[in-house]
Formats: structure tokens, sequence, C-alpha cells
């Protein structure tokens, strides 16, 4: 590991050891902070004992489902989009300030077009998601080498394997980072809906768990969040300098 | 943004958006009038809320907790860009915890928040700086770090104080990519007050629209939702051509 990645990993643990002194020390209110320690503790005992299962089940399958729409979506809005340049220039202000609108206020529409199920959260995740990825493969298409497009006219490739074989690869460093991105959004869509509006899943828990001044439990459904986002980032970020190292863009 | 002539531009832009209040016109035919809102009826009700007493003050409450909020993160973040811009160990230590900050659900904070402020606006500030701060941060550190060195050399070889040096070479060199960091920046920070507002809170458009969805009040929602989205996509396309054009003008330079 570099010098800065030992410090990071001094810098972390030294913070969680602040805070575990400072709340069993007293200087910080138990009622507002519980020790990391306790936090752990409480996680695994809920984990144990089963209870949180289902609510981690049907988040995780919320987001995985709000993943794969909003990447397999993005890529293909962003051919057509990349194809239509008229389309795109009039698009690009719309797809620029589009992160500034929320969108889960329309959730009872979609409560009413989807029914009560965990579709609507779905698809707020994938509503989420899916602009991330289509800004990401718009820019990875512009970058596609021109002399690969040349190649697929002269093999006489179709438009579909033109895309899946040239276009798709050519441009997986730029869909990486909208990969990234839908990840992180498809876990923020997901589980700010259910933390505001629904009654099942991991972010309904914590707000039950905070109206019930459950601490233990709030925490340790807060710090398994934590953890599962920052371990799939890190197994994303691991791939990505993998798959760039392959390509000699990275030393 | 070439080729182009300018008719046609504006053409396609008008078409867009035709076709979309169109595609909303026959959603809203399509679920029915107690499931969405059409085009007209949410204009209607827009403009009614827009003239009523009780939702000024939450517009004002909105705009408050929006305004201290961008304050907070964008000075704060930009602080904290610089400094780890500047120094390079402390960025690369600080860069992935920021990355990982930046792509964890916030909103499971909020309670932490709350226990921490209390109920009201400073909880509500406080949540829409943490969404704003981190953006705003990762920004200005790449946009400092990125400065071509040959610029900083210029500066000590024409021994510049260090305010000279920072206000007549690293801030115009740097400031494309800050007002983009600003630009993500107010966008987060206003998704965050509106969380921050339709959970645990009395006041403010968050509020408004999360008593309507308890209501099932559908114009209501459309109506909010509606005058939001203006006001968002207008702030973000001022600051989106502030951007482009600080952009065009370091290329040229």
């Amino acid at each position: 590991m570099t010098r800065a990645g030992w410090i990071r990993v001094a810098l972390v643990a030294g913070a969680v050891a602040a805070l575990e002194l400072a709340t069993r020390a007293g200087w910080i209110d138990p009622h507002t902070i519980i020790p990391p320690s306790a936090m752990a503790a409480a996680l695994a005992g809920l984990v144990v004992s089963g209870a949180i299962l289902p609510d981690i089940a049907k988040t995780l399958s919320n987001v995985a489902a709000a993943f794969v729409l909003s990447v397999a979506g993005g890529f293909l809005l962003g051919l057509v989009i990349h194809a239509a340049p008229r389309l795109r220039r009039a698009l690009d202000p719309l797809l620029a300030t589009y992160y500034a609108v929320p969108f889960f206020v329309f959730y009872p529409l979609l409560i009413v077009v989807f029914g009560m199920s965990d579709l609507p959260i779905i698809v707020i995740g994938f509503l989420f998601g899916v602009v991330a990825m289509i800004i990401a493969t718009l820019n990875g298409l512009d970058r596609v080498p021109r002399v690969a497009l040349k190649v697929a006219r002269l093999a006489r490739m179709d438009a579909v394997s033109t895309a899946l074989v040239i276009k798709f690869p050519a441009a997986t460093p730029y869909l990486f980072t909208g990969i990234k991105l839908a990840v992180a959004y498809s876990f923020i869509g997901v589980i700010a809906s259910e933390f505001i509006l629904s009654g099942a899943g991991l972010g309904y828990a914590i707000a039950y768990a905070y109206n019930n001044f459950d601490n233990p439990r709030m925490y340790a459904l807060m710090l398994f969040i934590l953890v599962s986002v920052t371990a799939v980032n890190m197994v994303l970020h691991t791939l990505e300098q993998r798959m760039l190292r392959r390509r000699g863009l990275v030393r | 943004m070439t080729g182009a002539p300018a008719w046609q531009r504006y053409g396609d832009s008008v078409a867009l958006l035709a076709g979309l209040v169109l595609l909303w016109w026959l959603l809203a035919l399509w679920a029915g009038e107690e499931a969405l809102t059409g085009p007209a009826e949410t204009l209607a009700r827009a403009r009614e809320l827009a003239g009523s007493r009780r939702f000024h003050a939450h517009v004002a409450e909105s705009l408050a907790a929006l305004g201290y909020a961008l304050l907070l993160a964008a000075l704060g973040g930009l602080a904290l860009g610089t400094w780890l811009g500047v120094r390079p160990l402390a960025g690369q230590v600080a860069e992935p915890i920021l990355v990982a900050l930046y792509a964890l659900p916030k909103i499971t904070l909020y309670p932490v928040i709350l226990l921490i402020f209390g109920l009201g606006l400073p909880a509500k500030v406080a949540f829409g700086a943490i969404h704003g701060v981190i953006p705003v941060t990762i920004f200005t550190l790449n946009a400092v770090r990125t400065i071509r060195p040959v610029y900083l050399k210029v500066a000590r070889t024409l021994r510049l104080t260090p305010w000279q040096a920072f206000r007549t070479v690293w801030l115009p060199a740097a400031l494309p990519e800050i007002v983009s960091g600003q630009r993500v920046g107010f966008a987060l920070t206003l998704l965050g007050v509106l969380i921050g507002e339709m959970f645990a809170s009395q006041r403010g458009i968050g509020f408004v629209i999360i008593n309507a969805i308890g209501l099932n009040d559908v114009p209501t929602i459309m109506a909010a939702a509606f005058l939001l989205a203006v006001f968002a996509a207008t702030v973000s396309a001022i600051l989106l051509k502030i951007d482009r054009a600080l952009h065009r003008r370091t290329a040229r330079a």
C-alpha cells in the first residue's frame, strides 16, 4: 500500500477511536451518538437474530434492479442520443440540469401507475441513475477512435454488433465512471424513497428506529449501509483500476 | 455548439419541450385526473400557490435554508478543496474518502443530524451543506491540482506574494472547474434541503410536498414539483452558461 493509503487507514481508524473515546467518556451524550463498538455489537445482534434480513434483502434487490436497469437503459439511450446530434443538442441543457430536480416527489404518481409494490422505488432509483449513465455513455462514444469505426464499416458490421463489439469496449473507461455513479445514485434513490415514503426496507427501518428513539438499532443499520456501500465502491474501484491497467492507462 | 444555425437550435429545443409537454398531457389523460394533473391544471394550481400568503412563508423558509446551506457548502468546499489541492499528500489521503462519502446515501445520516442540531432550520442547513460540500471540494481539489506547473513557475519567477499569486494565477486557472463544482454543489444542496424538509419538518417546500402526498392532493404535488423544477432548472442553466463561457475562454487562452 502507498504512504497515502496508510495515512488514510490511520486517519479513519483514529476518527473511529476518537468517537469511541468521546462517547465512552461521556463528552458526547449517548442519546446523540453511541460508541462505534456498541453500533457493531447491535448490528451483529440484529444479523444473528435475523431481524433485519428481510429489510436487507428487499433494499439490496431493489438497488440491484435499479442499477441494472439504469446501466442498460442509460447505455441504450446514450447510443440513440449519440446517433442523433440534433436531439442531443436540444437535450443537452436538460441533461445538465436534470439532477437539480428531485424526483421522488413523483412517488405517489408512480404508485398509481405501477401499483403498491417495489416497482415505484425501483423506478425512482432508475430515474436517479439513468442520466449519469447516459452522460457517461455520450462522453465515451465521443472518444471512440475513428479508425475503430472505419474497421466496423469495412467489416460490414450491422448497428447492433458495431455497438457491442466496437463501441462498447472502446468506451469502457468512460462507461465505468457512469457505472460507478449509477451504483451510487441507485442506492441514494432507493434508500431515500424508503426513508421518506415507503413502509419497508433499510431506509424505512432507520426512520422507524429514529422515530422510536431506538438508537442502537438505528446506528446498527446506518453502519450496515455505510459498510456495504463502501465495500461495493471498493470492489468497483479495484475492477476499474485493473481494467485501466490492462489498457495501459494507469501505471 | 457550432455548426447548426441558431434558428435550428432554438427550433429543436422548442420542439423537444413541446414534445415533453405533449407526453405529460397524454400521460395525464391515460393515468386519469386523480393520479396525474395535466399541464394546464398544474399551471393553474401553481399560479394559485404563487399567489397565496401561506405558500410564500414556506418558500421563504426553504430559500433561507438553501441560502445558508449554499454559503456553507460553497465557501467550505472552496477552502477545503484549495487546501487539499495545494498539499499533494493531503489530497491523496483525502480524495478516496471524499469519493466514498459522495457515493453514500446521506439520507441515512439525517437522524444523526437531527439528534445533533434538533428539529428546525439548523438541521436542514447542515444537511443541505453536507450534500453540497463534497462535490465542491472534489472539483476544487482537482481544479487546483491540475493547474499547469508552468503557470506556477511563472508566479515563482516573478516573485509574486502568495496573495498576488492566488489572485492572478491560481484563481483564473482553476475557476472554470470550480464553477463546474459549484453547479453540481447547487443541485445537491437543493436536494439535501428538500429531503431535510420532507422528514421531521413543519415548514418549507419539501413539507408542502410531503403534506400533499399525505393528503393525496395531486394538483398541489404537481404544482409544487413544477415550480421547484422551473426554479432548479433556471438557476442551473444560468450556472451552466457561466460554466461553459469560462471553459471556452480557458480553452482559447
